[in-house]
């Protein structure tokens, strides 16, 4: 708590720079990285969900009075948007890439076998 | 834990119980906000490339235009998380101030939005244009109107701070409208990298 008193707020302004520093990257590693597609969207959704935490951790105060139940609830939070968007893309795009070449008729076993093979 | 008793020392905001409970109360509001946008970054990533006869997002995304969104926000955020730390240090004028600054950053923001909009309107990308700009506008619109509602909270709650100076009550209000704040940064970094970054290269 003696932290709060200081007059310079080291925490917001480390921070704040961090945050500066993880948009920075995350635009040059889409305009001037090349990096393959693939790799591009995982190094910058990680750059992001890292960037919430120190939202949360740095800015907001989360482990503060009833830390243990708002910790607890975020990472709820997070957990049901990760299934609604990851199973939302799942259940809608299943089979789709392989619509076109396929003539239909005893074709749907091998649909799905080739989508177990890319999980 | 903190238990039941009101306390006499420490940040003003957590000095009740019934404030306390308020502040995680607000916890738990903000994580149903976070499902609600999920289903629509789920909407978004479904409708991902079916813009039909409209305008694709790499025409129209631009970088400087969502670098300068993103940092108008971020500073915004920053600047509020000070007005926070000046509350806790006893501060008013210090509070009001930092408050005041994040308040012109979030209308900033708030103008190279409307204008976004707007261009992508005259470019031929509405509501009405295709699945996918239809959930662009509903996602992104979304967020606007939160941050709308949290200009409108943070004037109301800079005339009460004026008014009735800081106790209690305008601690643990302001101390919220924080969190919510902080809060619209959070979803704006993955609007911001799932929406306008992953537009630019996909």
């Amino acid at each position: 708590m003696s932290a709060e008193n200081e007059k310079f707020p080291k925490q917001h302004i480390v921070g704040f720079l961090g945050s500066l520093v993880l948009t920075l990257a995350a635009a040059w590693a889409v305009v001037g990285s090349g990096l393959p597609t693939h790799w591009i969207i995982i190094s910058i959704m990680v750059m992001a969900v890292v960037q919430a935490f120190i939202q949360l951790f740095m800015f907001m105060h989360l482990t503060e009075k009833n830390g243990s139940i708002q910790v607890g609830n975020m990472l709820h939070a997070f957990f049901i948007a990760a299934v609604i968007i990851a199973g939302s893309v799942w259940t809608m795009s299943f089979g789709f890439s392989h619509n076109h070449s396929d003539n239909g008729g005893g074709g749907e076993e091998m649909q799905m076998e080739e989508q177990e093979h890319n999980h | 834990m903190s238990g039941h008793s009101e306390l006499t020392t420490g940040p003003l905001e957590y000095r009740s119980h019934e404030d306390r409970m308020t502040v995680l109360g607000f916890w738990l509001f903000l994580g149903a906000e976070i499902a609600l946008f999920a289903t629509l970054f789920a909407t978004y990533a479904v409708l991902f490339g079916r813009t039909a006869d409209a305008p694709t997002p790499q025409e129209l995304f631009e970088m400087p235009m969502a670098l300068t969104m993103t940092f108008l926000l971020l500073t915004s955020s920053f600047t509020c998380g000070i007005a926070i730390h000046e509350m806790r240090r006893g501060s008013l004028k210090g509070l009001l101030t930092w408050l005041i600054i994040t308040l012109a950053l979030g209308l900033g923001f708030l103008g190279f939005e409307i204008y976004e909009f707007v261009h992508y309107a005259h470019e031929g990308a509405t509501l009405q244009s295709s699945a996918y700009w239809s959930s662009f506008f509903v996602l992104t619109g979304t967020h606007g109107a939160h941050v709308t509602l949290g200009i409108c909270w943070a004037v109301l709650l800079i005339i009460q701070l004026k008014k009735r100076g800081l106790n209690q009550m305008t601690a643990r209000k302001t101390f919220v409208l924080g969190l919510y704040w902080h809060f619209l940064d959070v979803i704006w970094i993955f609007l911001f990298t799932s929406v306008y970054l992953i537009g630019m290269v996909v």
